[in-house]
C-alpha cells in the first residue's frame, strides 16, 4: 500500500460550493481538508453578484453559515429594474416580482469579503474534525491507483488520498477535466462576465439611488448598446461601492470579434447611467471570469468514482433571463454532495455517494432549475436558424413593432414570468432584438448625459495586483496560428487588437517572402478568466498556489 | 524538541527608516531598532522543527532593555513560545567574544538544555558572523553553518542539513550531526512543508504566536549577570579583548563610469551608441547593416 497522507474528505476550492460542502462534512463530523489556490478566500473569484436564498432550496448560505447576511454580504436587493435600450431611448420594466419569485432574500456581495469570511469559518469547523483549510495550494490533478481515483496531486504538497473528493474548483475545473467530465471546447456553452467595482460613499448611494441603508437596487441593461453581442449588463449597489458588469455569450463575443472591455465601457458611458455614476467615476477593480451555461453544460451525473463535482465546476450556473444564479446553486450542490457521502457511508456503501448526490440534485429540484425541461423542448425549435431568423425579422418589421406596441401593457408581466424567462432561447431575439424594438417603440429619450471616462485597459491592468510566477507561464499556446488562437486577441478581457500590453497579441511573421498571421501570449496580465481555454488552442492550467492575479474586491 | 534561537536588534536599515547625520554617522535615536533580518531564517528553521517535532522555541537576545520589543517582533512575525532577554549594564559594550560568553552562559542556565541552538548568518550592523560560532565554542556542540534546509531524525537523534559550501550557492553538501547541535542558517534557508498536516499545524502555531504577541511580557524572562552566574570581568566591555582604535567613515564610492545620455529619437546619437556597442563586442557596424 502506498503511504500517502490521508483525509476522509478533500474539498477543492473555497467559493460558495466548497464552503458549503466543507461545512456540511463538518456537521457530520467527517475529517475534511479544504485546499484553495488563492492567497485568501475570494482572491481569485468574481461574481456580479447577487446571492439568492431560494425558498425551494434545501440549503441556503445562511442556513450553513449563521451571521452571513450581517457580516459577509453587502445590501439586500429590494428593487430590480430592467432597461430596454435603443440609442438614447429607454423603456424600463420593474422586475422586482421576478426577482422575488421563490426568493427568501437576495443580497449583493463582494467576493473577497464574502469568501474570506467563509474561509475563516470553514477552517475553524474543519479543524475540529481533524482537518482544516489551506490557502496557497493549487490542486493540479487527480491521484489514481490502478485506474481508480484515490486522491489529489498538488503543486505544493505531496499527494494526498481521501475517501471522497469534492471538486468545488469553479469554472475551468481542472479536476472535472481530468476526470473526463468536462471539456472546454465549445464557446456556445459559456458566458463571459466582465466587471468593474466602483467607489461610492454610502450617502451618495443613498441619494443617487434613493434608498435607505438597508435597501439596495439592481439595474439590468439590454438592447442595442452592445454592438449586437448577445447578453446584457448589470449594476448592483453594495454598501460603499457599486458593481457594474456585463455577461455575454462567449460564442457571440467571438463571432462579433467584440472587445469585452469596450462592451463594458459602452454601458458605463451610456447617458442612462449618468444619473447614478455622476461625474466622479472612480474604478477600484476590473475583473473577468467565464460562467457556465447550465442549460447546456450542467452535468447530469456530476461524479466519477470518489469524485463529486459541485457548482460552476459541474456547470451548475443558471441564467434565468437576466437573473444569474450560480452561487446559490453551488451552495446547495456542495451541501448535497457532502450529505450524500455521509448518508452513503452510514449505509456502508460510500462508493454510491456520487449517484446518490446526482439523485438528490434531481429530487430536490435543482436539476430542473439548471436544465429546465421547457428550454430543452423549445430549444430545437426556437434556436433553429430559420425560426430564430423569422422571429427576429418579424419582430423588427412593422407587424412586430405593432405587436410590441399592442402588448405594451403586458410586456412587463411577461418579463416577470419565471417559466418564460427560464425558456428564453439562446438567440439574438431576446438579448438584442426584442429589447431594442421595445426601446425604439415604447422608450422615452434619456434626458441626462454621461461624464464617465472609464480607465484604459492599460490602466486597468496596471491597477491590478499580481504575483507573477516568473518563467512558469500557466497557459501555453499549443497552436499559435491565427486560425486556431486568433479569437483570443479580442475575446481575452485583458487583450485587444492593436494593444501591446495584454496577454494575446497578433503578429505578422515574414518567412521566405510569405506572410503569416500568428498570435503570441504573455500571461503576466492574465486575470485567469478561462476564455482562452475555450477560444484558443492552449494547454490551460491555473497558476501555482498564491501566484497570478489577486482580486481585492471580486 | 527544544530549540533556542539567538537574535539581535539592529538599526532598521531600510530606506525611509534609517537616518544618518551629515558626517555619515548613524543616528540611533532617529532610527528604529528591529530584529536582525537574517535571524528570521534561524527562527523559521526553529519553527519548522517545532511544526514537525513539537516541543518549544525559545527566542533569546542579549542587549539593552529595549530589545524586548525585538523579541516581541520575532514572536509576532515568525514564532516563539517564550522569550529571554539577557540584559544588564555590566554586559554593555561587549564585543563578539563577550557576547558569545554571555549567551552561552544564558543557554546553560535554562531549565532544559536545547536540542538545537540556531543563530543567524550575520547581523545587519556588526556583520562579523562570529557570535554564533563563538557561542558554540563554549557550548561545544557539533556546528553546522550556512544551512539552507534541514531534517531531523528524532529516534536516531541526528540532524541532517544541506549547507552551502563556503557560502556558495553553486556548491551544496549534506552533513549529518548528532543532537544537540548548533546551526547557523543561511539567508538562502527555505522552510519546507510538504504535507497538509504540517501546514495545518503551522497555521495553528502562527495563529497562537500572533495571539500571544500583544502580551509578550507574560512570556518574557529577563536575566542579569548574576542570574546566569557569570563573572562581570568576563563580559561586557571588561570582557572584550577587541580594541577599536578608530572608526573611519567609508567614503562614498565614486561613480566608476562616465555616462552620456542619449534621447532614443536622436538618430545620430543612437548611431554612435550602436557603434560604441559594436566595437565593444568586437563586431563591425557596417557588416551588421548588410545582413
Ligand atoms: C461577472 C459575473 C457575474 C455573476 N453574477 C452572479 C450573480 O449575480 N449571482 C450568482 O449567484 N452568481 C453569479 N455569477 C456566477 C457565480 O460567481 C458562480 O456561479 C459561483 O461563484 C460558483 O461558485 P463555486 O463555488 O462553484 O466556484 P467559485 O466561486 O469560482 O470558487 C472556486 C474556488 O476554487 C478555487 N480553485 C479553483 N481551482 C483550484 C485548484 N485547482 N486548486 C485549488 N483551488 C482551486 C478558486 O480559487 C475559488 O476560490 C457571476 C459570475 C460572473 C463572472
Ligand atoms: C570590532 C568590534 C567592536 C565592537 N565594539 C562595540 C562596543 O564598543 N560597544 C558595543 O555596544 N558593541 C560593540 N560591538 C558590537 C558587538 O560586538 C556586536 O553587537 C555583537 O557582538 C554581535 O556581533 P555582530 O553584530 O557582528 O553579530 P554576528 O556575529 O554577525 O551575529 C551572528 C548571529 O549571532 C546572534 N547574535 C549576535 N548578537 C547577538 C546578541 N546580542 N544576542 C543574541 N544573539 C546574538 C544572532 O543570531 C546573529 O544573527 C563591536 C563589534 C565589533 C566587530
Ligand atoms: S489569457 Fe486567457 S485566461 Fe488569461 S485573461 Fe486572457 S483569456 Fe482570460
Amino acid at each position: 500500500m502506498s503511504e500517502y497522507e490521508h483525509y476522509e474528505a478533500i474539498v477543492v476550492g473555497t467559493g460558495p460550493g466548497g464552503a458549503a460542502a466543507a461545512a456540511t462534512f463538518a456537521n457530520y463530523g467527517i475529517e475534511t481538508l479544504v485546499l484553495e489556490r488563492g492567497v485568501e478566500g475570494g482572491s481569485k473569484n468574481v461574481s456580479g453578484g447577487l446571492i439568492y436564498a431560494e425558498e425551494s432550496a434545501p440549503y441556503t448560505i445562511d442556513d450553513l453559515f449563521p451571521g452571513f447576511r450581517e457580516e459577509a454580504s453587502e445590501r439586500p436587493i429590494t428593487d430590480y429594474q430592467i432597461h430596454n435600450i435603443a440609442g438614447d431611448k429607454v423603456e424600463s420594466y420593474d422586475l422586482t416580482k421576478l426577482h422575488e419569485h421563490d426568493t427568501e432574500w437576495s443580497d449583493s456581495v463582494l467576493r473577497r469579503k464574502m469568501d474570506s469570511w467563509l474561509e475563516d469559518r470553514v477552517h475553524e469547523r474543519a479543524r475540529e474534525t481533524g482537518g482544516g483549510l489551506l490557502t496557497g495550494v493549487h490542486v493540479n490533478g487527480l491521484l489514481r491507483e490502478e485506474g481508480k481515483i484515490i486522491g489529489v496531486t498538488t503543486d505544493e504538497l505531496d499527494p494526498i488520498t481521501a475517501d471522497v473528493i469534492v471538486a468545488a474548483d469553479g469554472v475551468n475545473s481542472e479536476l472535472a477535466r481530468d476526470a473526463g467530465l468536462m471539456d472546454w471546447d465549445e464557446p456556445e456553452e459559456w458566458f463571459q462576465g466582465v466587471k468593474a467595482v466602483v467607489d461610492m460613499p454610502a450617502d451618495v448611494i443613498a441619494e443617487r439611488f434613493d434608498i435607505d441603508e438597508d435597501e439596495g437596487v439592481a439595474h439590468l441593461f439590454s438592447g442595442d448598446l452592445f454592438q449586437g453581442v448577445r447578453g446584457g449588463g448589470f449594476l448592483y449597489t453594495n454598501r460603499e461601492t457599486l458593481s457594474l458588469g456585463t455577461v455575454f455569450h462567449l460564442d457571440s463575443i467571438v463571432a462579433e470579434q467584440a472587445e469585452p472591455h469596450e462592451l463594458l465601457d459602452a454601458m458605463l458611458t451610456h447617458p442612462l447611467l449618468g444619473q447614478w455614476l455622476g461625474d466622479d467615476y472612480t474604478e477600484l477593480e476590473y475583473s473577468a471570469k467565464l460562467v457556465p451555461d447550465s442549460k447546456k453544460v450542467a452535468l447530469r451525473e456530476p461524479h466519477f468514482g470518489r469524485l463529486l463535482v459541485v457548482g460552476d465546476a459541474a456547470g451548475q450556473m443558471q441564467a434565468q433571463g437576466p437573473i444569474i444564479k450560480g452561487m446559490n446553486h453551488a451552495v446547495t450542490a456542495g451541501a448535497l454532495a457532502a450529505e450524500a457521502y455521509a448518508e452513503a457511508k452510514a449505509r456502508s456503501e460510500p462508493e454510491k455517494a456520487g449517484s446518490h448526490y446526482a439523485k438528490k440534485l434531481r429530487t430536490e429540484g435543482v436539476m430542473q432549475k439548471l436544465r429546465p425541461r421547457g428550454y430543452e423542448m423549445m430549444r430545437g425549435i426556437t434556436e433553429g436558424e430559420t425560426v430564430s431568423g423569422v422571429v427576429d425579422s418579424v419582430l423588427k418589421s412593422s407587424v412586430g413593432r405593432f405587436g410590441i406596441r399592442a402588448m405594451s401593457g403586458q410586456l412587463e408581466r411577461l418579463y416577470n414570468t419565471p417559466s418564460l424567462t427560464s425558456m428564453i432561447p439562446d438567440t439574438q431575439t431576446p438579448y438584442v432584438t426584442l429589447p431594442t424594438v421595445i426601446g425604439e417603440e415604447l422608450g422615452t429619450p434619456v434626458t441626462g448625459t454621461s461624464s464617465v471616462t472609464p480607465p484604459s485597459l492599460e490602466e486597468r491592468i496596471g491597477d491590478l495586483t499580481y504575483d507573477t510566477d516568473i518563467g512558469k507561464p500557466h497557459i501555453k499556446l499549443l497552436d499559435n496560428s491565427y486560425e486556431a488562437s486568433g479569437a483570443a486577441v479580442s475575446a481575452c478581457p485583458v487583450s485587444a487588437v492593436g494593444f501591446g500590453g495584454g496577454c494575446y497579441r497578433e503578429e505578422v511573421v515574414r518567412t521566405n517572402g510569405s506572410e503569416e498571421r500568428v498570435v503570441s501570449l504573455d500571461t503576466q496580465p492574465c486575470v485567469e478568466c478561462g476564455t482562452c481555454a475555450v477560444v484558443a488552442d492552449t494547454d490551460w492550467e491555473h497558476p501555482r498556489g498564491n501566484k497570478g492575479v489577486e482580486f481585492k474586491w471580486g | 524538541m527544544h530549540t533556542v534561537v539567538l537574535t539581535k536588534g539592529v538599526p532598521d536599515f531600510r530606506e525611509g527608516q534609517v537616518s544618518f547625520d551629515e558626517n555619515g554617522h548613524l543616528e540611533r535615536g532617529k532610527t528604529p531598532t528591529v530584529m536582525n533580518p537574517n535571524d528570521k531564517f534561524a527562527l523559521e528553521a526553529a519553527l519548522q522543527t517545532r511544526v514537525r517535532h513539537g516541543g518549544n522555541v525559545s527566542l533569546m537576545s542579549m542587549g539593552p532593555p529595549g530589545y524586548k520589543e525585538v523579541l516581541q517582533e520575532g514572536m509576532e512575525t515568525v514564532y516563539a513560545d517564550d522569550l529571554y532577554l539577557v540584559s544588564d549594564r555590566e554586559m554593555a559594550a561587549a564585543d563578539t567574544w563577550a557576547t558569545a560568553i554571555t549567551l552561552s552562559a544564558a543557554i546553560e542556565n535554562m531549565d532544559e538544555m536545547p536540542d538545537i541552538v540556531f543563530a543567524g548568518f550575520k547581523t545587519a550592523d556588526g556583520e562579523t558572523g562570529h557570535t554564533g560560532p563563538q557561542a558554540n565554542w563554549c557550548l561545544d556542540m557539533p556546528l553546522v553553518t550556512h544551512v539552507i534546509s534541514l531534517d531531523i531524525d528524532e529516534e536516531e537523534r541526528t540532524l541532517r542539513a544541506k549547507r552551502l559550501v563556503e557560502g556558495d550557492i553553486e556548491e551544496i553538501e549534506t552533513v549529518e550531526v548528532s543532537l544537540p547541535a548548533f546551526v547557523v542558517t543561511d539567508p538562502e534557508f527555505v522552510p519546507s512543508y510538504r504535507t497538509a498536516g504540517e501546514r495545518l499545524t503551522l497555521k495553528d502555531l502562527r495563529a497562537e504566536t500572533q495571539a500571544r504577541a500583544p502580551d509578550y511580557e507574560d512570556y518574557l524572562t529577563v536575566w542579569d549577570h548574576a542570574d546566569i552566574n557569570v563573572d562581570p570581568d568576563y563580559i561586557g566591555l571588561d570582557g572584550s579583548p577587541t580594541i577599536v582604535s578608530s572608526v573611519d567613515p567609508i567614503p562614498k564610492a565614486p561613480a566608476e563610469r562616465e555616462a552620456t545620455m542619449v534621447d532614443p529619437s536622436d538618430t545620430e546619437g543612437m548611431t554612435e551608441v550602436l557603434e560604441a556597442m559594436q566595437s565593444a563586442v568586437g563586431g563591425d557596424a557596417t557588416a551588421a547593416e548588410g545582413d
